[in-house]
Protein backbone atom coordinates (compact mmCIF):
# COMPACT_ATOMS: atom_id res chain seq x y z
CA UNK A 1 0.00 0.00 0.00
CA UNK A 2 1.63 3.12 -1.49
CA UNK A 3 1.36 6.09 1.37
CA UNK A 4 -1.06 9.08 0.63
CA UNK A 5 0.03 11.91 -1.30
CA UNK A 6 -0.80 15.48 0.11
CA UNK A 7 -2.34 18.33 -1.60
CA UNK A 8 -1.10 21.57 -0.28
CA UNK A 9 -3.19 24.66 -1.15
CA UNK A 10 -0.55 27.68 -1.16
CA UNK A 11 -1.59 30.86 -0.23
CA UNK A 12 0.64 33.81 -0.95
CA UNK A 13 -0.90 37.19 1.51
CA UNK A 14 0.26 40.85 1.77
CA UNK A 15 -1.04 42.77 4.03
CA UNK A 16 -4.58 41.52 4.33
CA UNK A 17 -4.59 40.24 1.18
CA UNK A 18 -4.46 37.11 -1.28
CA UNK A 19 -2.22 37.83 -3.88
CA UNK A 20 -0.39 35.84 -6.81
CA UNK A 21 3.27 36.57 -7.85
CA UNK A 22 2.97 36.38 -11.52
CA UNK A 23 6.16 35.18 -13.20
CA UNK A 24 8.06 38.58 -14.42
CA UNK A 25 4.78 40.69 -13.77
CA UNK A 26 4.46 40.74 -10.16
CA UNK A 27 1.98 40.67 -7.38
CA UNK A 28 -1.98 40.51 -8.08
CA UNK A 29 -4.69 40.83 -5.54
CA UNK A 30 -6.98 38.12 -5.62
CA UNK A 31 -9.42 38.27 -2.57
CA UNK A 32 -9.40 37.54 1.31
CA UNK A 33 -6.89 34.71 2.55
CA UNK A 34 -9.70 33.77 4.97
CA UNK A 35 -12.37 32.87 2.34
CA UNK A 36 -9.94 31.17 0.25
CA UNK A 37 -8.56 29.03 3.25
CA UNK A 38 -12.10 27.90 4.44
CA UNK A 39 -13.15 26.93 0.94
CA UNK A 40 -10.04 24.90 0.72
CA UNK A 41 -10.78 23.46 4.03
CA UNK A 42 -14.43 21.91 3.12
CA UNK A 43 -12.89 20.76 0.30
CA UNK A 44 -10.31 18.06 1.49
CA UNK A 45 -7.32 20.39 1.48
CA UNK A 46 -4.43 18.30 3.01
CA UNK A 47 -2.62 21.02 5.16
CA UNK A 48 -2.63 25.04 4.09
CA UNK A 49 0.29 27.24 3.77
CA UNK A 50 0.81 30.81 4.39
CA UNK A 51 3.66 32.99 2.91
CA UNK A 52 4.00 36.36 4.14
CA UNK A 53 5.25 37.34 0.50
CA UNK A 54 6.68 41.34 1.72
CA UNK A 55 7.82 40.20 4.98
CA UNK A 56 11.64 39.61 4.23
CA UNK A 57 11.98 43.24 3.03
CA UNK A 58 10.70 44.76 6.05
CA UNK A 59 12.04 41.11 7.97
CA UNK A 60 8.82 40.42 9.95
CA UNK A 61 6.29 38.28 9.70
CA UNK A 62 2.55 40.42 9.80
CA UNK A 63 -0.25 37.34 9.13
CA UNK A 64 -0.55 36.94 12.88
CA UNK A 65 -4.14 38.37 13.05
CA UNK A 66 -5.04 36.11 9.81
CA UNK A 67 -3.29 33.31 11.17
CA UNK A 68 -5.52 33.43 14.40
CA UNK A 69 -8.85 33.56 12.74
CA UNK A 70 -7.89 30.94 10.50
CA UNK A 71 -6.79 28.58 13.12
CA UNK A 72 -10.03 29.12 15.18
CA UNK A 73 -12.02 27.06 12.86
CA UNK A 74 -9.17 25.04 10.44
CA UNK A 75 -8.16 21.80 11.84
CA UNK A 76 -5.55 21.03 9.08
CA UNK A 77 -1.83 21.46 9.40
CA UNK A 78 -1.18 25.18 8.92
CA UNK A 79 2.52 26.18 7.93
CA UNK A 80 3.16 29.97 8.10
CA UNK A 81 6.63 31.47 6.61
CA UNK A 82 7.96 34.67 5.69
CA UNK A 83 9.88 36.92 7.26
CA UNK A 84 10.51 33.98 10.36
CA UNK A 85 14.25 34.93 11.71
CA UNK A 86 14.44 33.84 16.09
CA UNK A 87 13.23 31.65 18.06
CA UNK A 88 10.98 33.82 19.46
CA UNK A 89 9.76 34.78 15.86
CA UNK A 90 8.87 31.05 15.28
CA UNK A 91 7.50 30.94 18.92
CA UNK A 92 4.92 33.98 17.98
CA UNK A 93 3.24 32.55 15.01
CA UNK A 94 2.83 28.76 16.93
CA UNK A 95 1.50 30.72 19.58
CA UNK A 96 -1.27 32.27 16.78
CA UNK A 97 -1.92 29.33 15.69
CA UNK A 98 0.50 27.70 12.83
CA UNK A 99 1.76 24.25 13.48
CA UNK A 100 5.04 24.41 11.24
CA UNK A 101 7.15 27.45 10.27
CA UNK A 102 8.46 27.69 6.72
CA UNK A 103 12.26 29.50 7.18
CA UNK A 104 14.46 30.08 3.84
CA UNK A 105 16.78 33.21 4.69
CA UNK A 106 17.08 32.85 7.55
CA UNK A 107 18.71 29.24 7.94
CA UNK A 108 20.65 30.32 4.90
CA UNK A 109 21.99 32.86 7.16
CA UNK A 110 22.68 30.60 10.16
CA UNK A 111 21.83 27.45 9.55
CA UNK A 112 22.31 26.64 13.68
CA UNK A 113 18.46 27.77 13.81
CA UNK A 114 17.30 24.88 12.04
CA UNK A 115 18.77 22.74 14.67
CA UNK A 116 17.72 25.14 17.84
CA UNK A 117 14.14 25.51 16.50
CA UNK A 118 14.16 21.36 15.95
CA UNK A 119 14.82 20.57 19.32
CA UNK A 120 12.78 23.41 20.82
CA UNK A 121 9.54 22.88 18.94
CA UNK A 122 10.21 19.13 17.35
CA UNK A 123 11.51 18.20 13.94
CA UNK A 124 7.98 18.27 12.31
CA UNK A 125 7.49 21.55 12.71
CA UNK A 126 10.23 23.02 10.68
CA UNK A 127 10.02 23.21 7.29
CA UNK A 128 12.82 25.13 5.33
CA UNK A 129 12.11 26.40 2.00
CA UNK A 130 14.20 26.06 -1.07
CA UNK A 131 14.04 28.19 -4.05
CA UNK A 132 15.77 27.27 -6.55
CA UNK A 133 16.91 28.37 -10.07
CA UNK A 134 19.07 26.85 -12.59
CA UNK A 135 21.68 27.87 -13.87
CA UNK A 136 23.19 27.71 -17.22
CA UNK A 137 25.52 25.27 -16.37
CA UNK A 138 22.48 22.40 -15.29
CA UNK A 139 23.11 22.98 -11.50
CA UNK A 140 20.28 24.81 -9.35
CA UNK A 141 21.24 27.20 -6.54
CA UNK A 142 19.19 28.44 -3.52
CA UNK A 143 18.17 32.10 -4.01
CA UNK A 144 16.04 34.04 -1.22
CA UNK A 145 13.89 37.04 -1.54
CA UNK A 146 11.68 35.15 -4.21
CA UNK A 147 14.51 34.30 -6.38
CA UNK A 148 15.76 38.02 -5.99
CA UNK A 149 18.71 37.43 -3.85
CA UNK A 150 21.39 35.00 -4.87
CA UNK A 151 23.03 33.08 -2.01
CA UNK A 152 25.86 30.80 -4.06
CA UNK A 153 24.68 27.72 -2.34
CA UNK A 154 24.01 24.27 -4.11
CA UNK A 155 20.18 23.15 -3.99
CA UNK A 156 20.94 19.13 -3.36
CA UNK A 157 24.08 19.96 -0.47
CA UNK A 158 21.56 22.21 1.04
CA UNK A 159 18.98 20.47 1.25
CA UNK A 160 21.44 17.20 3.13
CA UNK A 161 22.84 19.49 5.36
CA UNK A 162 18.99 20.87 6.26
CA UNK A 163 18.31 17.37 6.98
CA UNK A 164 21.01 16.31 9.16
CA UNK A 165 20.45 19.75 10.80
CA UNK A 166 17.19 18.33 12.08
CA UNK A 167 14.75 19.66 9.43
CA UNK A 168 11.29 17.92 9.11
CA UNK A 169 10.32 18.54 5.20
CA UNK A 170 11.76 20.63 2.17
CA UNK A 171 9.52 22.53 0.20
CA UNK A 172 11.76 22.88 -3.02
CA UNK A 173 10.13 25.88 -5.55
CA UNK A 174 11.04 26.24 -9.15
CA UNK A 175 11.65 29.83 -9.09
CA UNK A 176 11.73 29.67 -12.98
CA UNK A 177 8.42 27.99 -13.39
CA UNK A 178 6.82 29.50 -10.36
CA UNK A 179 3.35 31.57 -11.68
CA UNK A 180 4.02 30.23 -15.29
CA UNK A 181 1.90 27.34 -15.85
CA UNK A 182 4.14 25.29 -17.43
CA UNK A 183 4.43 22.49 -15.18
CA UNK A 184 7.16 21.75 -12.05
CA UNK A 185 11.08 21.29 -12.65
CA UNK A 186 11.08 17.56 -12.42
CA UNK A 187 14.68 17.37 -12.67
CA UNK A 188 14.82 19.70 -9.78
CA UNK A 189 12.08 17.83 -7.57
CA UNK A 190 13.20 14.45 -8.24
CA UNK A 191 16.97 15.36 -7.72
CA UNK A 192 16.02 16.60 -4.40
CA UNK A 193 13.49 13.98 -3.33
CA UNK A 194 16.20 11.65 -3.66
CA UNK A 195 18.74 13.36 -2.04
CA UNK A 196 16.91 12.99 1.48
CA UNK A 197 14.74 10.88 3.50
CA UNK A 198 12.24 13.61 4.59
CA UNK A 199 9.71 14.39 3.16
CA UNK A 200 10.04 16.82 -0.13
CA UNK A 201 6.94 19.28 -1.08
CA UNK A 202 7.19 20.11 -4.88
CA UNK A 203 6.46 23.97 -5.54
CA UNK A 204 5.91 26.04 -8.12
CA UNK A 205 4.25 26.31 -12.14
CA UNK A 206 1.37 23.79 -11.67
CA UNK A 207 -0.88 25.44 -14.75
CA UNK A 208 -3.26 21.91 -15.21
CA UNK A 209 -4.59 18.81 -13.28
CA UNK A 210 -1.98 16.82 -14.87
CA UNK A 211 1.11 18.38 -13.78
CA UNK A 212 0.13 17.72 -10.08
CA UNK A 213 0.29 13.85 -11.68
CA UNK A 214 3.67 13.98 -13.29
CA UNK A 215 5.46 15.82 -9.96
CA UNK A 216 4.32 13.07 -7.88
CA UNK A 217 4.86 9.74 -10.57
CA UNK A 218 7.54 11.35 -12.51
CA UNK A 219 9.64 13.19 -9.58
CA UNK A 220 8.72 11.33 -6.43
CA UNK A 221 6.97 14.02 -4.83
CA UNK A 222 5.35 13.65 -1.05
CA UNK A 223 3.36 16.52 -1.14
CA UNK A 224 2.66 19.09 -3.72
CA UNK A 225 2.01 23.04 -3.17
CA UNK A 226 -0.88 24.64 -5.03
CA UNK A 227 -1.79 28.43 -5.35
CA UNK A 228 -2.70 29.66 -9.46
CA UNK A 229 -4.59 26.48 -10.10
CA UNK A 230 -7.04 26.38 -6.78
CA UNK A 231 -7.43 30.43 -6.60
CA UNK A 232 -8.68 30.80 -10.32
CA UNK A 233 -11.03 27.72 -9.54
CA UNK A 234 -12.60 29.62 -6.62
CA UNK A 235 -12.49 32.69 -8.42
CA UNK A 236 -14.54 30.98 -11.21
CA UNK A 237 -17.03 29.05 -9.46
CA UNK A 238 -17.88 32.19 -6.44
CA UNK A 239 -17.97 34.94 -9.11
CA UNK A 240 -21.73 35.63 -8.17
CA UNK A 241 -21.39 34.92 -4.79
CA UNK A 242 -18.39 36.81 -3.86
CA UNK A 243 -18.63 40.64 -2.25
CA UNK A 244 -18.41 42.85 -5.07
CA UNK A 245 -16.76 45.27 -2.83
CA UNK A 246 -14.01 42.61 -2.58
CA UNK A 247 -10.48 44.62 -3.05
CA UNK A 248 -8.97 43.07 -6.56
CA UNK A 249 -8.80 43.06 -9.79
CA UNK A 250 -11.00 39.73 -10.43
CA UNK A 251 -12.63 41.10 -13.66
CA UNK A 252 -9.35 41.39 -14.83
CA UNK A 253 -8.66 37.47 -13.83
CA UNK A 254 -12.37 36.54 -15.03
CA UNK A 255 -11.79 37.76 -18.51
CA UNK A 256 -8.80 35.07 -18.79
CA UNK A 257 -6.55 37.66 -21.24
CA UNK A 258 -3.25 36.50 -19.19
CA UNK A 259 -3.98 33.28 -17.55
CA UNK A 260 -4.51 31.19 -21.04
CA UNK A 261 -1.68 28.82 -18.61
CA UNK A 262 -3.73 28.07 -16.36
CA UNK A 263 -6.51 25.78 -16.42
CA UNK A 264 -8.60 25.60 -12.82
CA UNK A 265 -9.46 22.47 -10.68
CA UNK A 266 -11.02 22.25 -7.44
CA UNK A 267 -9.87 20.28 -4.72
CA UNK A 268 -12.39 17.17 -5.41
CA UNK A 269 -11.59 17.42 -9.02
CA UNK A 270 -7.39 17.08 -8.61
CA UNK A 271 -8.29 14.06 -6.33
CA UNK A 272 -9.87 11.99 -8.57
CA UNK A 273 -7.48 12.96 -11.14
CA UNK A 274 -4.80 11.47 -9.21
CA UNK A 275 -6.72 8.28 -7.67
CA UNK A 276 -7.62 7.57 -11.19
CA UNK A 277 -3.90 7.62 -11.80
CA UNK A 278 -3.56 4.83 -9.17
CA UNK A 279 -1.88 7.78 -6.78
CA UNK A 280 -3.52 7.41 -2.94
CA UNK A 281 -4.32 10.70 -1.70
CA UNK A 282 -7.30 11.27 0.95
CA UNK A 283 -10.71 11.74 -0.03
CA UNK A 284 -13.17 13.53 2.36
CA UNK A 285 -17.26 13.07 2.41
CA UNK A 286 -17.68 16.12 0.65
CA UNK A 287 -15.36 14.61 -2.49
CA UNK A 288 -16.96 10.92 -2.46
CA UNK A 289 -20.35 13.84 -2.91
CA UNK A 290 -18.39 15.33 -5.93
CA UNK A 291 -17.74 11.64 -7.50
CA UNK A 292 -21.64 10.51 -6.79
CA UNK A 293 -22.54 13.14 -8.49
CA UNK A 294 -20.36 13.00 -11.63
CA UNK B 1 -5.73 26.84 43.90
CA UNK B 2 -9.21 26.42 43.31
CA UNK B 3 -9.50 24.70 40.35
CA UNK B 4 -12.82 25.21 37.91
CA UNK B 5 -15.04 22.86 36.56
CA UNK B 6 -14.20 20.44 33.70
CA UNK B 7 -10.47 21.96 33.81
CA UNK B 8 -8.43 19.80 31.42
CA UNK B 9 -4.71 19.67 32.32
CA UNK B 10 -2.57 19.94 29.01
CA UNK B 11 1.40 19.09 30.42
CA UNK B 12 3.86 21.31 29.74
CA UNK B 13 6.70 19.26 29.05
CA UNK B 14 8.74 21.29 27.06
CA UNK B 15 8.26 18.81 24.10
CA UNK B 16 6.87 21.33 21.48
CA UNK B 17 3.68 23.26 20.20
CA UNK B 18 0.88 23.03 23.12
CA UNK B 19 -1.59 25.66 20.95
CA UNK B 20 -3.25 23.33 18.68
CA UNK B 21 -4.25 21.14 21.51
CA UNK B 22 -5.26 24.03 23.97
CA UNK B 23 -7.40 25.10 20.75
CA UNK B 24 -8.99 22.48 20.05
CA UNK B 25 -10.03 21.74 23.84
CA UNK B 26 -11.62 24.63 23.71
CA UNK B 27 -13.41 24.29 20.75
CA UNK B 28 -15.61 21.82 21.89
CA UNK B 29 -16.01 23.93 25.05
CA UNK B 30 -13.12 22.46 27.63
CA UNK B 31 -11.28 24.06 29.86
CA UNK B 32 -7.70 23.65 29.39
CA UNK B 33 -4.93 25.23 31.55
CA UNK B 34 -1.29 24.58 29.98
CA UNK B 35 0.81 23.48 32.90
CA UNK B 36 3.42 21.38 34.61
CA UNK B 37 2.11 22.23 38.44
CA UNK B 38 1.86 18.86 40.10
CA UNK B 39 -1.31 20.55 42.32
CA UNK B 40 -2.80 21.91 39.08
CA UNK B 41 -2.61 18.19 37.72
CA UNK B 42 -4.34 16.97 40.80
CA UNK B 43 -7.08 19.57 40.67
CA UNK B 44 -8.33 18.95 37.29
CA UNK B 45 -11.03 16.97 35.48
CA UNK B 46 -9.06 15.45 32.97
CA UNK B 47 -5.50 15.53 31.30
CA UNK B 48 -4.12 15.37 28.06
CA UNK B 49 -0.56 14.55 27.55
CA UNK B 50 1.02 15.79 23.83
CA UNK B 51 3.97 16.12 22.78
CA UNK B 52 6.14 15.88 19.65
CA UNK B 53 10.24 14.78 19.70
CA UNK B 54 12.56 12.84 21.08
CA UNK B 55 10.88 10.04 23.51
CA UNK B 56 14.03 9.93 25.44
CA UNK B 57 14.04 13.91 26.31
CA UNK B 58 10.73 13.83 26.69
CA UNK B 59 11.34 11.05 29.33
CA UNK B 60 14.20 12.88 31.01
CA UNK B 61 11.92 16.53 31.18
CA UNK B 62 9.13 14.43 32.92
CA UNK B 63 11.44 13.29 35.14
CA UNK B 64 13.16 16.42 35.72
CA UNK B 65 9.97 18.54 36.33
CA UNK B 66 8.82 15.38 38.55
CA UNK B 67 5.99 14.63 36.40
CA UNK B 68 6.24 10.88 36.74
CA UNK B 69 4.16 9.91 39.70
CA UNK B 70 1.45 13.25 38.42
CA UNK B 71 0.90 11.02 35.64
CA UNK B 72 0.89 7.93 36.83
CA UNK B 73 -1.47 9.07 39.91
CA UNK B 74 -3.87 11.02 37.74
CA UNK B 75 -4.43 7.46 35.63
CA UNK B 76 -4.92 5.51 37.93
CA UNK B 77 -7.54 7.91 39.84
CA UNK B 78 -9.66 6.88 37.19
CA UNK B 79 -9.86 10.53 35.60
CA UNK B 80 -10.44 10.54 31.77
CA UNK B 81 -7.10 10.93 29.87
CA UNK B 82 -5.71 11.36 26.51
CA UNK B 83 -2.43 11.24 25.11
CA UNK B 84 -1.60 12.64 21.50
CA UNK B 85 1.36 11.18 19.02
CA UNK B 86 4.45 10.97 21.52
CA UNK B 87 1.63 11.23 24.62
CA UNK B 88 1.20 7.55 23.50
CA UNK B 89 4.66 6.40 22.92
CA UNK B 90 5.56 7.59 26.50
CA UNK B 91 2.38 4.91 27.94
CA UNK B 92 4.43 2.49 26.98
CA UNK B 93 7.15 0.21 29.18
CA UNK B 94 9.87 0.96 26.80
CA UNK B 95 11.39 3.21 23.62
CA UNK B 96 14.33 1.58 21.25
CA UNK B 97 14.75 5.47 20.22
CA UNK B 98 18.72 6.08 20.09
CA UNK B 99 19.70 3.57 22.64
CA UNK B 100 17.16 2.12 24.78
CA UNK B 101 14.68 4.19 27.08
CA UNK B 102 12.26 3.14 29.50
CA UNK B 103 8.79 4.90 29.66
CA UNK B 104 5.99 5.47 32.46
CA UNK B 105 5.26 1.93 31.80
CA UNK B 106 1.34 2.06 31.84
CA UNK B 107 0.56 -0.07 28.84
CA UNK B 108 2.81 -2.94 28.60
CA UNK B 109 4.75 -2.44 25.15
CA UNK B 110 7.12 -1.06 23.12
CA UNK B 111 8.20 1.66 21.10
CA UNK B 112 9.79 1.17 17.63
CA UNK B 113 11.08 2.81 14.51
CA UNK B 114 9.75 2.72 11.15
CA UNK B 115 12.23 0.96 8.61
CA UNK B 116 13.53 3.10 5.95
CA UNK B 117 13.21 0.48 3.68
CA UNK B 118 10.27 -1.17 2.43
CA UNK B 119 9.08 -4.81 1.71
CA UNK B 120 10.21 -4.47 -1.93
CA UNK B 121 13.47 -2.37 -1.21
CA UNK B 122 12.06 0.37 -2.13
CA UNK B 123 13.58 3.89 0.50
CA UNK B 124 10.31 4.52 3.09
CA UNK B 125 9.92 8.15 3.95
CA UNK B 126 10.49 8.64 7.81
CA UNK B 127 9.01 10.31 9.16
CA UNK B 128 5.32 9.44 7.99
CA UNK B 129 3.82 12.95 7.58
CA UNK B 130 0.41 13.23 6.19
CA UNK B 131 -2.93 11.08 6.15
CA UNK B 132 -3.75 7.86 6.70
CA UNK B 133 -6.17 5.65 7.65
CA UNK B 134 -7.48 4.01 10.79
CA UNK B 135 -9.08 0.68 10.78
CA UNK B 136 -10.75 -1.74 13.46
CA UNK B 137 -8.45 -4.38 15.28
CA UNK B 138 -9.33 -7.42 13.10
CA UNK B 139 -8.59 -9.83 16.23
CA UNK B 140 -11.39 -8.78 18.34
CA UNK B 141 -14.58 -8.94 15.69
CA UNK B 142 -15.64 -5.54 16.47
CA UNK B 143 -17.66 -3.82 13.68
CA UNK B 144 -17.23 -0.13 15.07
CA UNK B 145 -15.90 2.29 17.55
CA UNK B 146 -18.38 2.23 20.25
CA UNK B 147 -16.75 2.30 23.42
CA UNK B 148 -13.75 4.38 23.09
CA UNK B 149 -13.30 8.30 22.15
CA UNK B 150 -13.43 6.71 18.16
CA UNK B 151 -17.24 6.43 18.69
CA UNK B 152 -18.93 7.86 15.43
CA UNK B 153 -15.95 7.58 13.72
CA UNK B 154 -16.02 5.47 10.27
CA UNK B 155 -13.79 2.67 9.90
CA UNK B 156 -10.96 3.42 7.42
CA UNK B 157 -11.63 7.56 7.93
CA UNK B 158 -8.21 9.42 7.52
CA UNK B 159 -6.46 11.31 10.55
CA UNK B 160 -3.28 12.90 9.92
CA UNK B 161 -0.14 11.68 11.39
CA UNK B 162 3.55 12.96 12.10
CA UNK B 163 6.14 10.46 13.37
CA UNK B 164 8.75 8.08 12.89
CA UNK B 165 7.87 5.87 16.09
CA UNK B 166 5.12 3.77 16.50
CA UNK B 167 4.02 1.19 19.23
CA UNK B 168 3.85 -2.19 19.96
CA UNK B 169 1.65 -3.36 23.07
CA UNK B 170 1.90 -6.32 24.50
CA UNK B 171 -2.36 -6.91 24.71
CA UNK B 172 -3.13 -6.31 21.09
CA UNK B 173 -6.89 -5.98 23.15
CA UNK B 174 -5.81 -2.62 24.36
CA UNK B 175 -5.07 -1.67 20.49
CA UNK B 176 -8.38 0.90 19.53
CA UNK B 177 -7.46 0.98 15.63
CA UNK B 178 -4.55 0.14 13.28
CA UNK B 179 -3.13 1.79 10.48
CA UNK B 180 -0.57 1.02 7.39
CA UNK B 181 2.20 2.60 6.65
CA UNK B 182 4.53 1.55 3.56
CA UNK B 183 3.55 -2.21 4.09
CA UNK B 184 3.57 -1.86 7.86
CA UNK B 185 0.46 -2.37 9.88
CA UNK B 186 1.10 -0.74 13.50
CA UNK B 187 -1.06 0.58 16.57
CA UNK B 188 -2.29 3.97 15.73
CA UNK B 189 -4.27 4.24 18.55
CA UNK B 190 -5.30 2.47 22.21
CA UNK B 191 -8.20 2.70 24.58
CA UNK B 192 -7.76 1.11 27.94
CA UNK B 193 -10.02 1.87 30.94
CA UNK B 194 -10.03 5.78 31.52
CA UNK B 195 -6.94 5.73 29.38
CA UNK B 196 -7.35 6.77 25.63
CA UNK B 197 -4.07 7.75 23.44
CA UNK B 198 -3.56 8.10 19.95
CA UNK B 199 -0.44 8.18 17.62
CA UNK B 200 -2.18 11.06 14.87
CA UNK B 201 -3.41 14.46 15.90
CA UNK B 202 -7.08 14.65 16.05
CA UNK B 203 -6.71 18.51 15.99
CA UNK B 204 -5.06 18.62 12.50
CA UNK B 205 -7.42 15.95 11.47
CA UNK B 206 -10.60 18.18 10.75
CA UNK B 207 -13.77 17.50 11.39
CA UNK B 208 -13.07 13.64 12.01
CA UNK B 209 -10.35 14.25 14.13
CA UNK B 210 -12.45 16.97 16.47
CA UNK B 211 -15.22 14.55 16.95
CA UNK B 212 -12.50 13.04 19.81
CA UNK B 213 -12.27 15.99 20.98
CA UNK B 214 -15.80 16.28 21.07
CA UNK B 215 -16.40 12.50 22.84
CA UNK B 216 -13.95 13.99 25.31
CA UNK B 217 -15.64 17.04 26.00
CA UNK B 218 -18.86 14.52 26.55
CA UNK B 219 -17.44 12.25 28.11
CA UNK B 220 -15.70 14.76 31.25
CA UNK B 221 -19.05 16.61 31.37
CA UNK B 222 -20.86 13.40 31.78
CA UNK B 223 -18.38 12.67 34.45
CA UNK B 224 -19.26 15.54 35.86
CA UNK B 225 -22.93 15.02 36.15
CA UNK B 226 -22.16 11.96 37.84
CA UNK B 227 -19.87 13.29 40.49
CA UNK B 228 -23.04 16.40 41.02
Amino acid sequence: MSKNIRIIPRLDIKGPNLVKGIHLEGLRVLGKPEQFARSYYDSGADELVYMDVVASLYERNSLHDIIERTAREIFIPLTVGGGLRTIEDIRDVLRAGADKVSLNTAAIKNPQIIRDASRKFGSSTILISIEAIRQPDGRYLAYTDNGREHTGIEVLAWAKQVEELGAGEIMITSIDREGTGRGFDIDLTKAVAHAVTIPVIACGGAGEIDHIRQVISDAGADAVAIASVLHYDIIRSQERSLDESNEGNQSFLRSGRTFSSITPAGMPAIKEHLSRHGINCRTTRSEEKFRAGT
Amino acid sequence: MQARKGQIAVIDYQMGNLFSVVRACKQVGLLPVITSDPAVIQSSDAMVLPGVGAFGDAMQNLVRLDLVSSIRDFIASGRPFMGVCLGLQLLMTESEEFGHHSGLDIIQGRVVKFSTTGQDGRTVKVPQVGWNRIYLPAQTGKTAWQDSLLHGIREGEFMYFIHSFYTIPDDVRMAASFTNYEGTEYCSSVAWNNVFACQFHPEKSSTEGMKIYENFASLVKHREKENE
